[in-house]
């Protein structure tokens, strides 16, 4: 069967030599208007984009993102040689997460979406309306530290992403709460202002899962939040 | 009292299961296929199989959740299987229940048809030409069914044969039993 199936430019690589090990005939194809591939979404009667966004977002049981938390947990292990490299591939995961889950919410806020320009601003809108609809709950509660001018924290007592991990006392410094730190990130790149969000578990009496996300704003952002002071 | 498979899913997940946002489980699945792509260069078959490694491993665990949770006696027959995985299984955990159809003549075999894939959910494979072809995006699901049935001893084999991902009519999967098995004794234990 002839490959009508190549991708447009030569340089993307669809001819090479490992597809000429495929068992399909790797027959070249020109790159005529008549041999390009017409993207599959074209012949699908109705494609993703004309799906609606604004329904109420559907529910799944907590088991099923628990269980597959796990798993990521699991796969993770298997090819990091420590904790800070663990913590920066949940950290990954959670990134990916986060730059599609802030342009979703803010496509649902319409209404009061008003795009924000301050820290703290975004630092509340995060709070609040990610952490309602992506966990739930809004955070408990969100500090500025004293000692560093580009430091806040967000504390959350409970993140719903540890409530089935269990840590070894070997690796007692890992807070699987980075996948949540990931997406925190994603959202503050997303709204340019670039950070860096780490996770750290403070365990109270009361809140043994108490986690902070330290969240360290770049330089750009500080200059800019004291021009437009 | 509820008979019907269906009615001990709806019950189940209207009482006793943990609702978590939808998004959140699709798009943390995306995110696992695509470092998944990453990590194998794109090696679709690769993925589909380590995609199914990982669902064996939560199914192994998902089993016992799920006979906590809804409380179903023992099947007696693969028909029965079938209709509880699909009404009260595919319910508890995804809110979805998957139509069972297709059995083949010797009842060893049937389908799973989806017609909706919350795991699916505003995903478009990549433009490679390779993953329409390759890449069972869902796969995941079938390890899960491996795992959990094979943890109430009954070997099974599953497969996608068609995902609307891949511009098919429909998601279908197809499930073979291969055989039951016996419970073994240690050894040395009398």
């Amino acid at each position: 069967m002839l490959q009508s199936r190549s991708s447009y430019p030569p340089q993307q690589g669809a001819i090479t030599p490992s597809l000429a090990s495929s068992s399909e005939k790797s027959i070249p194809t020109s790159l005529t208007p008549s041999n390009v591939r017409a993207p599959v979404a074209s012949t699908r009667k109705v494609t993703i984009y004309d799906r609606n966004l604004n329904r109420r977002a559907p529910e799944l049981s907590f088991a099923a993102f628990a269980f597959l938390f796990n798993e990521i947990v699991q796969y993770s292990q298997k090819n990091v040689k420590g904790i800070q490299e663990m913590e920066t591939k949940l950290s990954e995961y959670g990134y990916h997460v986060g730059q599609r889950i802030l342009e979703l919410i803010v496509i649902r806020e319409i209404k009061n979406a008003k795009r924000e320009t301050r820290v703290l601003g975004l630092l509340q809108f995060i709070n609040t309306s990610i952490w309602k609809s992506a966990f739930g709950k809004p955070a408990d509660a969100l500090e500025k530290s004293k000692d560093q001018e580009d430091e806040y924290m967000i504390i959350d007592n409970d993140p719903i992403v540890n409530k089935f991990i269990s840590v070894p006392k070997e690796m007692s410094q890992l807070n699987c709460a980075a996948f949540q730190a990931g997406i925190v990130e994603a959202v503050m790149d997303g709204c340019q202002f670039p950070a860096r969000v780490t996770a750290h578990s403070v365990p109270t009496d009361l809140f043994p899962l108490k986690t902070v996300f330290l969240v360290k704003l770049d330089p750009i952002v500080i200059e800019r939040e004291r021009y437009m002071r | 009292m509820s008979r019907t498979p269906r009615q001990i899913g709806e019950e189940v997940w209207k009482t006793r299961v943990e609702k978590v946002n939808a998004e959140l489980v699709t798009l943390t699945y995306g995110s696992v296929v695509a470092q998944l792509c990453k990590d194998f260069g794109n090696d679709y078959i690769q993925v589909n199989e380590q995609l199914d490694k990982m669902g064996y491993n939560i199914g192994i665990r998902l089993i016992e959740d799920f006979l906590a949770r809804s409380n179903t006696s023992r099947c007696r027959t693969f028909k029965d299987a079938a209709e509880i995985v699909s009404k009260v299984g595919f319910k508890i955990f995804l809110n979805i229940t998957p139509t069972v159809g297709n059995w083949s003549q010797d009842n060893k075999q049937f389908s799973l048809i989806f017609d909706e894939n919350p795991l699916a959910d505003f995903v478009e494979l990549p433009d490679d030409g390779k993953a329409i072809n390759e890449l069972w995006y869902s796969n995941i699901l079938c390890g899960v069914l491996r795992g959990a049935l094979e943890m109430v001893q009954t070997q099974v084999e599953a497969q996608f044969v068609s995902d609307v991902l891949r511009g098919h009519e429909t998601t279908e999967m197809r499930v073979t039993l291969i055989r039951i098995l016996e419970d073994e004794m240690p050894v040395g234990d009398d």
